[in-house]
This record gives structure tokens, C-alpha cells and sequence, in this order.
């Protein structure tokens, strides 16, 4: 996995509420056996007409929109579990989604493909999407180490909580696998405390 | 210290807790199917590891499986080589699969626990959001993406932090021709799609003590609805005669004394919830959603509210409707039986004891997908399939179907479709399709009427 330290960059503003996972990437792309290329189907309902036509109006398709963060409405991928929306985003060119809230299962998945999720209050949301849409070249700061997002001309920022084995994972770019790969004496250990029981499900 | 359910299933599997950070949590049964495995098999070899546990592994293919012809080669393409690699897959790893055709083939959701894999006391994964359904046998049992399916194939266990616990409580006596379905669209009605969220959600009150495992099943598989990563039910003797005699439970003394068990796992008195919700039964009529996510829901006879959320206005004028607007005498041209939520063999009863001598509306589509072979043998046994037919009805074979649309099951562009599915997310059912969610009752009469009715009137 990449590393993820700081971040500046500038935002695309998604204002919509209750996005789910379905509408960042519909299941009928979900045929795929690999990672790759999702991104060109990240959206792909909101961001083309029924002719495949680029719709306008969607916020990824406007030319004053650009940067690799995503701000987005309150509860961010919501929905079923396919970390294929994650891969989508991230395979766009997107490394940070900023919300207010987001669904368990996405945000762990986005932390497991290297793609940080930063939950902010809603009223520093709001204030994003003001300053976003009023000047869209305006940048925003992310510092992992720091835990802060802000948008450094405007001298706003605010801190935002991410749990600590994973802010450790995302800045030396380990994952979950290599640390669970090295736990498994203690994992047949406490295998073979529970077969001494009858049932599959009897507790130690 | 006063445990509830939940702590006592979670607080038995784990294996460490990382200091500031997620809990090593042991997985007793680890489900996969064709969609979300693929890439963690690849992850696998990748990195020359392999499958730790592959007996507490069991694979079915469900999701994006025809529901017509399955004893010929799948047409779509991309679906044959994703069904392939999945047999490959379990080949090569010695995982047990049930592919398609095979009789105990089904939505994972539906035959893991018709098999007896599904226990009490147990902790169960699947790469599936709706992986929460078997909390209904008071088993912890969550979604989990594909990187965590990676790291249960190579550890049988997930890293993760222990949720919030969360109880919602219902009781009093459910009115005529409300359905479990209609309490769990009720209850996410009320508390919204992200109440849950950071919380694992226990059901209890007399309703859901009454209820039968498929309605408690119907319950608990929508709890990722409302944002839970999971919902459970306390055993009781209900469970307990469900599993009794299931294929993979065990037999015998092995049985009572897994029982005895069993019987243990129920929240203490006065054990501490972090978030506790109280309902009357007596509140509840049948529901319909009317927006485009699960927790836009109304009693089939309510009026869409005229004031929601940021976002209401687009959901709206997704689906056609206005605030302040009663949808009854909306014609509806398409119904859908079926998913992991309301495709098992009670389910099908109370449709089919409705549709029993009535013809369904020439305007309607009405399709019947059974949730495994077991339960379409059921239905066969049962005599339903000519009662399903008589009226018009189409039987399909097993799977996930018009759920998620990712066959040729799908609902077109701008038609409305009464579905027992558990997403009326825009485009779910088939690109511009337009769900209204709803119980398997609310979904039979509608398609006999051919338009939304209050048709609790004429039921007996």
C-alpha cells in the first residue's frame, strides 16, 4: 500500500447526501476479477446520460473542478459492502473523500486501499463546499500526522479522528494482511484452546 | 460485569486486542460467492500465502447468476468467467463450493443458515453487507470488503474495533398484515439510514420473540440499512428446533450440549447499551419506501412528508413524486419476490395465500425468485409453484436476481417495482428503475390489484 503523509491539493465538490456504494460504482460492473479500471465507471449513472453522453451538470464533469480530493454529502457509502467502490475512487485519481459521516464498511475498505477517509463536523463541510464552489483553485491541506484539514489561505482547519493502528498503516504503508500473517501462532494458540470444546462456537 | 448478547459472542473470539486499536477477531465461518472473491484469491497468490482454515470455509454462487436455464453454460461472458474462477478458486483451495446447480445452491444468505451452518454463538464474514442477516440465530455476522476476505483467508480472523451496542426494543401485538418486513422498514423509517452506523444492534420485545427465523432473518438483514454493521437476536427455542436436524448442526449429545450453550447467550439484566430505541407494535402498518434509500418509508396509506432532507428533492424527482403525495392507486407494472431479505419459504406462503384464486393485473410483471434450491423444491412440494402460476406469476430459479440486477433480471428505466429487496437505491433493479420497498404481502396484492392499495381491508 502507498504511503499517505500530507496532502494539498484542490477539491470536487460532491454535494449530495446519502451517496451509497451502488452510485459510486453500479453492480453491473462488478463482473470484473481484478483491480483495474474501475475508474472510468466510478459514477457512471450520475457523470453519463443513458447515451453515454458526459452529463454537465455532475460535479466530476465540470471543467473548473480538479485535485485528488473528494468532498462529499453526509453519510458517505452507505450501502452494500463491494470495496470495488473504493478502488473506483481511488483509481479515478482520488486519494482523500471528506464527509461528515461515513458507512462502516466503506471506510474501512477506503483505509485498506491506501484512500483516507476524513470525517469532518458539518459545519466545517458546509464551509468546505462554500469555499470550494465560490473559488474552486482554492487548495486544501490534509496532514495525516497532524490530523488536521483546513484550507491554509483562509487559515481554517479543524482536527478529525482516525483510529490509531490505522493512521500508523496509512503513513508507513503496511496492511492488515503482513500484521495478520505474524499473529498466527497466537491465533492456533487460541484455536486449540477452543477445540478442547465440543462446539465450533463454545467460548474459551 | 453485566454483558450483553453481543459482548459475550464478541468478548469469546477474540483472539488479542491491539493497544489503541482494532480487536484480532476469531471468525468461526468465513462465506464467500462469486463477486467479492476474486481479487483476495489473487491477493493470495500474490503474496505465496495460503488459505489458513479452508474447512470453515463455504462458497456459493449467487449473485450474478442466471435465473433461467441454469443446467446451460452461463451467456453473459463476464459472469461464466467470474462463476469459473470461482470454482477454480475453491478447487485449488480445497473450499467447499456449492455452485450453480447444485442442490444445496442459494443466495449465501439463505442456505448457509437452511444448511446448519449458520449457529448461535458464532462469529460469521461474508464479503456482502447483508452477511448481517444471520444475526437472527444470535450469531455476530457482518459485511466485510474484499481486502478483509484477503485477510480472512490468510488468518480466519478480521482486525477490527469493537462496535457500539445499540438495542432496539418492540413490543405489543403486530395489527393484521404487518409483516417483519413492514417492523424493519418501520423501524429504519424512524431511526434513519445512518443511526446505526458504529453500532451493532440487538432486537428485543416480544414481536421479534414471536417471530419465526425467517421473519427474525428478514429483521437482521436489514440492520446495514439503518448503518449497523450487524443486528442479532437472543437464541430461544425457536432457533434452537430450527437448527435442530440441519445437515451441518450437529447431532445428538453434540447438539444438547451446544444447547446448553446456547441457552447462556442472551443479554444480562441491567447490562448497559450505549443506545437504546423503544417501539409499539400497535404503531406499525404495512410500509412502502418512497425514496431513494431504505429509511424514505411510510405506511402504505401515509403521505410522502413535505419537508426532508438536504437531499430528498433529487430523491423525489428520481421517483416521480411529490411531497405531500399519498401513493395509493399508483399503478405499479412491476412486482419482484425474491433476495436474501424475503426469499424463503414462509415468505412465499404468505404471497401465495394471498394470490390462492386471484388472477394478477394484465398491467403487471410479477416475478418469483426462490432464495435456493431448497426453498424452490419447497415451493414444488408445497403445491405453490401451481398457485404462483395459475395467477400469472413467473417462477424463477435461485439467486439474487432483480435485487441488484446483475443478470438479465432487471426492472427498465422509469417503471415503478414493489420489491421485498432491501435497496431502492437509484438504479439498483436495472439502470432508471424506480423501487418501492415493500413485504412480500404489500408486494402479492399490489401485483393482483396492478396499483398500491390498502389491502389490509379485505385480508381475513
Amino acid at each position: 500500500m502507498e504511503k499517505f503523509i500530507t496532502l494539498t491539493d484542490t477539491a470536487v465538490p460532491l454535494e449530495i447526501e446519502n451517496v451509497d456504494t451502488d452510485q459510486i460504482i453500479p453492480a453491473r460492473f462488478l463482473k470484473a476479477t481484478d483491480k483495474a479500471g474501475f475508474g472510468e465507471n466510478l459514477f457512471r449513472d450520475w457523470r453519463f446520460d443513458k447515451n453515454d453522453e458526459p452529463n454537465p451538470e455532475f460535479a466530476l464533469n465540470k471543467p473548473e473542478y480538479k485535485g485528488s480530493i473528494l468532498v462529499a454529502g453526509d453519510n458517505f457509502g452507505c450501502g452494500s459492502s463491494r470495496e470495488h467502490a473504493a478502488w473506483a475512487i481511488k483509481a479515478y485519481g482520488f486519494t482523500v473523500v471528506v464527509s461528515s459521516y461515513f458507512a462502516d464498511i466503506f471506510k474501512g475498505n477506503a483505509l485498506n486501499n491506501g484512500l483516507l477517509p476524513v470525517q469532518v463536523s458539518p459545519e466545517f463541510l458546509d464551509q468546505l463546499f462554500v469555499e470550494i464552489t465560490k473559488d474552486p483553485s482554492v487548495e486544501i491541506k490534509v496532514d495525516l500526522e497532524a490530523q488536521k484539514i483546513g484550507i491554509p489561505k483562509q487559515d481554517i482547519s479543524e482536527h478529525f479522528d482516525i483510529d490509531p493502528y490505522k493512521k500508523t498503516c496509512m503513513i508507513n504503508g503496511f496492511d492488515d494482511i503482513d500484521f495478520l500473517v505474524s499473529k498466527l501462532d497466537a491465533i492456533k494458540e487460541y484455536e486449540q484452546k477452543k477445540s478442547q470444546k465440543l462446539q465450533a462456537s463454545t467460548p474459551l | 460485569m453485566k454483558k450483553t448478547l453481543f459482548d459475550k459472542i464478541w468478548d469469546a473470539h477474540v483472539v488479542e486486542s491491539i493497544p489503541d486499536g482494532p480487536d484480532i477477531l476469531y471468525i468461526d465461518k468465513h462465506l464467500i460467492h462469486e463477486v467479492t472473491s476474486p481479487q483476495a484469491f489473487n491477493e493470495l497468490k500474490e503474496r505465496e500465502i495460503s488459505v489458513f482454515r479452508p474447512d470453515q470455509i463455504v462458497a456459493t454462487a449467487d449473485h450474478n447468476t442466471p435465473t433461467e436455464n441454469q443446467h446451460l453454460p452461463v451467456k453473459d461472458l463476464l459472469s461464466r468467467k467470474q462463476l469459473k474462477e470461482l470454482t477454480q478458486n475453491c478447487e485449488e483451495n480445497n473450499i467447499t463450493l456449492y455452485g450453480l446447480g447444485h442442490p444445496y445452491n442459494g443466495i449465501v444468505h439463505v442456505m448457509a443458515p437452511e444448511l446448519g451452518v449458520t449457529q448461535p454463538g458464532m462469529t460469521m464474514v461474508c464479503g456482502d453487507s447483508h452477511t448481517s442477516t444471520h444475526g437472527a440465530f444470535g450469531t455476530i455476522a457482518f459485511g466485510i470488503g474484499t481486502s478483509q476476505v484477503s485477510q480472512v483467508f490468510a488468518s480466519q480472523c478480521v482486525l477490527v474495533q469493537k462496535p457500539k451496542k445499540l438495542r432496539v426494543n418492540v413490543n405489543g401485538k403486530l395489527k393484521k398484515g404487518v409483516l417483519p418486513k413492514d417492523v424493519i422498514l418501520y423501524i429504519i423509517s424512524k431511526l434513519g439510514t445512518n443511526s446505526g452506523t458504529g453500532y451493532f444492534c440487538e432486537y428485543a420485545g416480544n414481536v421479534f420473540e414471536e417471530m419465526s427465523m425467517e421473519g427474525r432473518m428478514t429483521v437482521c438483514n436489514m440492520s446495514i440499512e439503518m448503518g449497523a454493521r450487524g443486528g442479532l437476536i437472543a437464541p430461544d427455542e425457536t432457533t434452537f428446533e430450527y437448527v435442530k436436524g440441519k445437515e451441518f448442526a450437529p447431532k445428538g449429545e453434540e447438539f444438547e450440549a451446544a444447547k446448553v450453550y446456547w441457552k447462556t447467550l442472551k443479554t444480562d439484566e441491567d447490562a448497559e447499551f450505549d443506545q437504546e430505541y423503544a417501539f409499539d407494535a400497535e404503531d406499525i402498518e404495512p410500509m412502502i419506501t418512497y425514496g431513494t434509500n431504505p429509511g424514505m418509508g411510510i405506511k402504505i396509506t401515509g403521505a410522502i412528508p413535505m419537508e426532508g432532507g438536504k437531499s430528498d428533492a433529487k430523491a423525489l424527482a428520481y421517483m416521480g413524486f411529490k411531497p405531500g403525495e399519498s401513493l395509493l392507486e399508483k399503478t405499479i407494472n412491476w412486482i419482484f419476490i425474491g433476495s436474501c431479505t424475503n426469499s424463503r419459504i414462509e415468505d412465499f406462503r404468505q404471497a401465495a395465500a394471498y394470490i390462492k384464486g386471484k388472477q394478477k393485473a394484465a398491467n403487471v410483471n410479477a416475478l418469483i425468485v426462490p432464495g435456493s434450491r431448497q426453498v424452490a423444491a419447497q415451493i414444488e412440494a408445497e403445491g405453490l409453484r401451481e398457485v404462483f402460476e395459475n395467477a400469472g406469476f413467473t417462477l424463477r430459479q435461485p439467486g439474487c436476481s432483480a435485487c441488484l440486477a446483475m443478470n438479465d433480471d432487471k426492472i427498465p428505466a422509469g417503471e415503478y417495482c414493489v420489491s421485498t429487496s432491501n435497496r431502492n437505491f437509484e438504479g439498483r433493479q436495472g439502470q432508471g428503475s424506480r423501487t418501492i420497498l415493500a413485504s412480500p404481502l404489500t408486494a402479492a396484492a399490489t401485483a393482483v390489484s396492478g396499483k398500491l392499495t390498502d389491502f389490509t381491508k379485505h385480508l381475513n
